[in-house]
């Protein structure tokens, strides 16, 4: 039963993107402009660079450090989001400061970043990082910040020991923003991966299609945007599944991201 | 009464909102005995939640002091379990029901084996046993709350706080609790104050019932109920000093609003 209504929904958001590929296709066949090449030649393209060495070269530099990144983002952004919720007052005097921070594009500190870490992959990894930490930080505080007062102060009557009450009930309490949270440092981290190797970078994805496009390699360059948008696309799906499984203890009416 | 009190209150009184705010109880003195049953009942907004924080050790009072077991408490005391009134969100929704009733006893040195024992019993004890697998959103309010009194029996306490805790169960299912209330006291020799809105119950359950009244509310009267042995649904309730109780009970609540009411309850 799941199974089959798990595959007439995969059906139905399948089939207006497979006919834009075939139209796409179809269309673009005869195409004679530099610019625009055929699919089919950008595709050719895409199995040579991506089921190539390009994949070792450039894909798993940028994965690792989009990976990489995000981690550092997770484990700071939580840690630091929980620190501030257990001590009111630091997070009060620290709020502004952080909606400061988020506030400003991250792609406006790859200069700074860069000259911090270097232009390496620790400057990369930095980046993201930093893109990526505020979303999570920010709704993590939130999050257990709304944790409903009575839910508290029965952890309070009962004495729930520190490290009980940061796991099972701050943490998991916090939870449905924290996944809002990752969701859009997901969407940040991947923007910064590219523009950062975009800006200064001897490798990765990004690299490659600004490469591609300085030397005129324009199916190359469409094979990279077009990987970037699978990629993207990927982590969506994925983490939609992470999410399900740590909200698992919601209703399903009510479950997923707003 | 020679033992110490397993619960005292000294001249405990709550204002809300600071000095100027709205004085809610003023000189409460109360000793309660072990093992005994003590009911508090009165009116709607009174205090009675606000009086039962203040001796789960939630919330300071603005004057006097509770001492359980002999010792005055700034906190929650280790010996004390509450049960409080807002059983909807007392329960953690992420963890599943066993997983509730567990949590109270991890970290305390219990072994695993020994938390498994008391959350299946504490379970079969308000005849929840197949839920422990759930989640609290799939049970029906009444079912929450007796998860809610399960986590509180398996716990342990010595001192049993509840704050009208069978008010959201059907007539069958709250006699079925309160006579399971009076055997695990019985059994277990726990001292238990519960708060209600119903006299029945209050004269049925209590070897004492406090009656608070006015604003800001004091004790306006305390009953002893004499009736020893075991009681029962039926015969309890008609035996003539019950009867007698519930009314004195009853003319309290209603002198106590006459009396001190300036604000409409
Ligand atoms: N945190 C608070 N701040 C200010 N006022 C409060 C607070 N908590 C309770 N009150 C007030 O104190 C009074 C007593 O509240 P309380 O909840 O103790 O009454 P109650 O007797 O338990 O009522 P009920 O029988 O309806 O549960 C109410 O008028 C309420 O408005
Ligand atoms: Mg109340």
């Amino acid at each position: 039963m799941r199974v089959l209504a798990g595959l007439r929904l995969l059906l139905w958001e399948l089939w207006l993107p497979v006919a834009l590929v075939v139209v796409w296709w179809f269309v673009s066949a005869s195409s004679t402009s530099p610019y625009f090449p055929p699919l089919s030649r950008i595709w050719e393209a895409f199995v040579e660079n991506w089921f190539g060495p390009s994949f070792r070269v450039d894909v798993v530099p940028s994965m690792t450090n989009l990976a990489l990144g995000l981690a550092f983002a997770l484990v700071v952004g939580v840690g630091a989001g929980l620190l501030l919720a257990l001590f009111p007052l630091a997070g009060e005097i620290a709020e502004p400061f952080l909606q400061f921070f988020r506030a400003i594009p991250a792609l406006a500190v790859l200069p700074a970043l860069f000259i911090l870490f270097g232009t390496g992959s620790t400057g990369n990894v930095a980046a993201i990082a930093f893109g990526a930490v505020w979303p999570i930080l920010l709704n993590t505080l939130d999050g257990i910040r709304s944790i409903h007062p009575s839910v508290r102060l029965v952890a309070r009557s009962y004495r729930i020991r520190p490290y009980l009450l940061v796991t099972n009930v701050l943490l998991p309490g916090a939870m449905p923003q924290i996944t809002v949270g990752i969701r859009t440092s997901l969407a940040i981290g991947v923007v910064i991966m590219v523009g950062s190797e975009m800006y200064v970078s001897t490798a990765g994805i990004g690299h490659f299609v600004v490469v591609a496009q300085q030397t005129f390699a324009l199916a190359d360059m469409w094979s990279g945007i077009l990987l970037l948008g699978v990629i993207g696309y990927a982590l969506n799906v994925g983490y939609g599944v992470i999410e399900r499984w740590l909200l698992r203890w919601q209703p399903r009416s009510t479950s997923g991201s707003k | 009464m020679n033992a110490t009190p397993a619960v005292q209150l000294r001249d405990l009184g709550v204002t809300y909102g600071g000095a100027t705010g709205r004085e809610v109880l003023r000189g409460i003195d109360l000793s309660i005995a072990p093992n005994e049953i003590v009911c508090i009942v009165g009116h709607s907004g009174i205090g009675k939640s606000t009086l039962i924080r203040c001796i789960a050790g939630l919330q300071r009072p603005t004057t006097g002091e509770v001492l359980i077991g002999g010792t005055a408490i700034t906190a929650p005391p280790a010996t004390l379990a509450l049960v409080s009134q807002d059983y909807g969100r007392t329960l953690m929704p992420w963890l599943r029901v066993g997983e509730n009733v567990r949590l109270p006893l991890r970290g305390v040195g219990l072994a695993r084996a020994v938390q498994d024992e008391r959350v299946a019993e504490a379970l079969s004890v308000v005849g929840l046993v197949e839920a422990a697998r759930s989640y609290p959103w799939q049970l029906s309010g009444g079912m929450q709350q007796r998860v809610a009194i399960a986590r509180a029996l398996a716990y342990r306490p010595q001192v049993l706080l509840m704050d009208e805790p069978f008010a959201s169960v059907d007539a069958q299912t709250r006699a079925e609790l309160e006579d399971l209330l009076l055997t695990l006291q019985r059994d277990l020799g726990i001292t238990v104050v519960l708060v209600t809105h119903d006299v029945d119950e209050s004269v049925y359950l209590s070897d004492r019932v406090v009656v608070v009244g006015g604003r800001p509310a004091l004790v306006r009267e305390i009953v002893e109920v004499p009736i020893s042995g075991v009681r029962d649904q039926l015969t309890t309730k008609a035996d003539p000093a019950f009867i007698a109780c519930r009314t004195q009970v009853l003319s309290s609540i209603q002198a106590s609003k006459d009396s001190g009411s300036a604000v409409g309850g």
